[in-house]
């Protein structure tokens, strides 16, 4: 692993017996893991690149034991790991060997369904697609819908911020929470927002929501949940060339249709998901589109019309639309299925997920060929069209030496052209370990002393989760200090009136 | 009178801060000041006028992106991208009327940093939720940026979510990023009558429940409604719901809607261009608007959950007389209470506290908003990271101090 994590506290190590001894007087009984063993399953997440053990695996239940456990871990200088599920595909959740892990697993309850209010009280490690169950019976879902949803929880779509198909139209996480319960590194609790819009004072559940378990541990969630749309269709629409695809995108959206999800597949994408899945996806186009319209069946038969008229007009070579749910679950089943069905052509994948502007994705598609050529490493993508959020599958070998670090500096040759071409460097899957060290190449050194400023105001000796999303980690005495000479500025050039 | 700086681009906003900072002097930030009634009523040694960086930098319709200097109106912002058949989808409310100030004089600046939001918050968030990037000044002088150009991006932390609805206590923004979206089509509004609060809110929740896809819905008592012109006639309250989309969608959603409230009493209907002015209206809370006979009552803005408006509303009522505007299905409480001392702070405070949410005094006399707290007060340990975060950005208290709360 080419990233180095922050080098294990020998001080910290040798107390390793007594350490566990304590936060066993904290969370009684299994939740605290110590044998080798039994803490292999939490050694790393969904960047499966980057293993280490932790120290040990601490389990809580309830917001006390967390708060128990931080704060002794704040007085005694050890650092802890927040992990949901472990799904994370930046190596949020990568373990320190010299901290605890503390995995959120058991916050497994939904403590109240509010239709009244629509909202829904859930614990941290209930998982995504459980919240939507728990209120479908009532027409009701929670609208941001990552891919892995059967697995991630909500506490880590909190930390990551996570988007999914739908949220072009819906919203990622950030626009759908509402409040949470947060434990302070020092053990203290917060509460932030509640089942009411918009904060108070600052809007600090606003800078959680993507913090990546640096600021805090989220002990309970508020979301909002919405009615689930009366209807929906999609067009499976083929073309030529990306540009035509991503030409029918732009009309798409410039004739007023925000569509309810507008997901993309190039040739290699669409071959893999196809032989795979067999979705009857058309192999001779370089670019698949699914456009899915959602809401009352009037709206979704009016659009669907007007984007048939649009894709005629971008030369689709190519357009069927769902005539049943089991047709429309087809169309999306292949690209559901993309990351698994290119796991079947290569031994291993990486996925990467930088955005950019839209218009780009022509500059961006051939420029990753060019860069495909010069690794000697295939590329597949998929891609959120509607809202620039790319996803190119990188394949390698692990077992042949040199490949994985071929494919990440490949990986990281398309994040700088994203970020080049006016994108960034992740649109969902978050920072983490994995893209640490090409936050430079995004923001400037102040740029990121203020985001680090803030990482201070919540965990003033950096030991939650450190050694994720900043490059270099400053002291917080040193980023506050101010660098002023009193009287020594003057600025006669500025107009006072 | 103290000192106006006004700056012509954001290389002045830096010398200008570095200046303050190093002549220990205190900053107040202004757009073109239409909101500088609001918040509490503190002094400054200085005033950093950010109305010269104005103009659009960017607009790209189909990427659903526009960029402008801090300073630029929103009049100007809006009528662009009217012009692409696009909108602002947060819908940012005019404070003008209530506060006395000339209509339509805001800076997309000034929209950004009181987190404006309209009717539309239920469906489509606030100025936070479609505020993309941002280059900005610190209180430490620095100039930095957060986020980008793109609507997707996850990439640091979302310092423009802290930004928004930090009313310039952190950093002076000088660029801006926000998402726009398309103008929907047609929008027309269904009317129920004479409901009192309490059955009004539960008529809101069964229809932000159903499948009507309401954009908007807000409850007027009868005194209320009578101040807007689509509802003058109205007999008793009126509760609107809003329908926007294609005409095929409005028309099927209409009638789900209508056969959904029929049994809670009579209805209505707002044609398309009666909805829009009614519907500006309550955006910008006309009904209380600055010019009233006896004296100003004070305004308070309380956001809470939906379901438990109208026990805030009936409680300020019965106790102090408050006239009330229900926005967001009941969670935006506007209560217009007879003016005191005290803006009756501690009724309402408890209140609200009972169920849950926050109240902003929005307008009330100077000594009553120096006296009071304006904005909620936060228990200990959240208004000791308040003052943590604040001091990350503006160690020495440059930028505003004293705005929001004293000392932060
Ligand atoms: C096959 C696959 C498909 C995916 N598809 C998508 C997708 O479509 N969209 C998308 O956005 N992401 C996607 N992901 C990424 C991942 O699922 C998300 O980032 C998810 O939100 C992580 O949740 P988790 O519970 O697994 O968190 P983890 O991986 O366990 O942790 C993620 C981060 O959250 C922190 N964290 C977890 N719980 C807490 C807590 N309670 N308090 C504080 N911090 C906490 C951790 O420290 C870590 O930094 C995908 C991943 C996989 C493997």
């Amino acid at each position: 692993m080419p990233v180095a994590m922050p080098l294990p506290d020998d001080a910290v190590l040798v107390r390793r017996a007594e350490i566990v001894a304590a936060l066993r007087g904290i969370v009684p009984g299994e939740g605290v893991i110590a044998s080798e063993e039994a803490m292999r399953p939490y050694e790393s997440d969904g960047l499966t690149a980057y293993r280490q053990l932790p120290m040990v695996v601490v389990l809580p239940e309830t917001t006390a034991q967390v708060a128990g456990v931080l704060g002794y871990c704040h007085r005694e200088g050890i650092k802890v790991v927040p992990r949901g599920a472990g799904t994370s595909l930046s190596g949020g959740a990568l373990p320190l060997g010299d901290g605890v892990l503390l995995g959120m697993a058991k916050f497994n309850r939904i403590r109240e369904i509010d239709f009244d209010n629509r909202v829904a009280v859930v614990e941290p490690g209930v998982t995504n697609l459980a919240v939507s169950q728990a209120v479908e019976q009532a027409g009701f879902y929670y609208a941001p819908d990552p891919s892995s949803q059967i697995a991630c929880t909500i506490g880590g779509n909190v930390a990551e911020n996570s988007g999914g198909v739908h949220c072009l139209k819906y919203g990622v996480t950030t626009n759908n929470v509402l409040g949470c319960e947060l434990v302070l590194m020092t053990g203290e609790v917060l509460r932030l927002g509640g089942k009411h819009l918009d904060a108070g004072g600052y809007d600090l559940l606003g800078i959680v929501t993507g913090s990546e378990g640096l600021l805090g541990v989220v002990t309970e969630v508020t979301v909002r949940i919405l009615k689930k749309p009366q209807t929906a269709r999609a067009a499976l629409i083929g073309f030529p060339s990306s540009e035509d695809a991503g030409d029918c995108v732009a009309r798409i959206i410039g004739a007023g249709i925000i569509p309810g999800g507008m997901e993309m597949m190039d040739g290699p994408a669409i071959k893999a998901a196809e032989d795979f899945v067999h979705a009857g996806y058309p192999l001779d186009v370089e670019a698949l589109l699914i456009v899915e319209l959602d809401g009352p069946a009037a709206e979704v038969d009016h659009l669907l019309e007007r984007v048939q008229e649009i894709a005629r007009g971008c030369c689709a070579a190519t357009c069927r639309i769902s005539n049943s749910e089991e047709e429309r679950l087809l169309f999306w089943a292949g690209r559901k299925a993309a990351f698994p069905a290119v796991g079947r052509i290569s031994p291993d994948y990486y996925c990467m997920d930088g955005t950019i502007p839209r218009a780009k994705l022509p500059l961006v598609l051939k420029r990753m060929q060019e860069l495909s050529r010069q690794y000697g490493l295939r590329v597949a993508n998929v891609f959120h069209a509607g809202d620039g959020n790319l996803h190119p599958l990188i394949l390698y070998d692990a077992n042949r030496p040199g490949e994985l670090e071929r494919a990440e500096e490949f990986g990281a040759d398309i994040l700088r052209l994203c970020v080049e071409v006016g994108g960034v460097l992740t649109g969902e899957h978050g920072v983490g370990v994995e893209k640490r060290d090409l936050m430079p190449a995004m923001f400037t050194p102040a740029d990121l002393d203020q985001q680090q400023r803030l990482k201070c105001a919540f965990d003033d000796k950096s030991l939650l989760n450190p050694g994720k999303v900043f490059p270099t980690l400053h002291r917080c005495a040193e980023l506050g200090r101010m660098h002023v000479h009193a009287g020594k500025v003057a600025f006669p050039d500025l107009p006072r009136f | 009178m103290a000192d106006t700086i006004k700056a012509r681009d954001a290389a002045d906003v830096e010398q200008a801060i570095c200046a303050a900072l190093g002549d220990g002097r205190t900053l107040e930030l202004t757009g073109r000041g239409t909101k500088r009634g609001i918040g509490r009523a503190a002094q400054w040694d200085a005033t950093l006028d950010l109305s010269g960086l104005s103009g659009v930098t960017l607009y790209e319709p189909e990427e659903l992106v526009l960029s402008a200097k801090a300073g630029t109106p929103l009049a100007e912002i809006e009528a662009l991208v009217a012009a692409s058949k696009q909108q602002l989808a947060f819908e940012p409310m005019d404070y003008g009327p209530v506060l006395g100030v000339a209509p339509g004089g805001g800076t997309i600046g000034g929209a950004i940093a009181a987190n404006l939001s309209g009717p539309r918050r239920i469906k489509a968030g606030a100025a936070r939720d479609h505020f993309l990037g941002v280059n900005a000044v610190s209180g430490r002088g620095e100039t930095f940026k957060s986020g980008g150009r793109v609507v997707k991006n996850v990439t640091g932390y979302d310092l423009c979510k802290l930004l928004a609805g930090s009313w310039g206590t952190l950093a002076a923004m000088t660029d801006i990023t926000i998402k726009t979206l398309p103008r929907a089509e047609t929008e027309a509004t269904v009317l129920v009558f004479a409901l009192d609060d309490g059955a009004a809110c539960k008529a809101m929740a069964a229809a932000m429940g159903s499948y009507g896809d309401v954009s908007a819905a807000a409850h007027l008592q009868p005194a209320v409604g009578a101040r807007i012109a689509a509802t003058a006639n109205a007999v008793g309250a009126v509760t609107a719901f809003r329908l926007e989309g294609v005409a095929p969608s409005v028309a099927q959603r209409k009638s789900v809607l209508e056969a959904l409230l029929a049994p809670f009493s009579a209805l209505g209907t707002l044609d398309e261009a009666a909805s829009r002015s009614f519907w500006r209206a309550v955006r910008d809370v006309t009904p209380f608007a600055a010019f009233r006979p006896f004296g100003e009552p004070d305004l308070w803005r309380i956001s809470t959950a939906p379901a438990r408006g109208a026990d805030i509303g009936r409680k300020l009522t019965e106790q102090a007389g408050a006239e009330i505007l229900y926005d967001w299905a009941g969670g935006l409480v506007w209560a217009a209470l007879p003016p005191s001392a005290d803006a009756n702070a501690a009724l309402v405070r408890t209140t609200v506290a009972e169920a849950g949410g926050h109240a902003t005094l929005i307008r009330a006399p100077a000594p009553v908003r120096a006296a009071v707290e304006v904005f909620t007060p936060e228990p200990p340990p959240l208004a000791a990271l308040t003052r943590r975060v604040r001091e990350g950005f503006d160690p020495n208290g440059v930028l505003n101090p004293g705005r929001m709360w004293a000392g932060v």
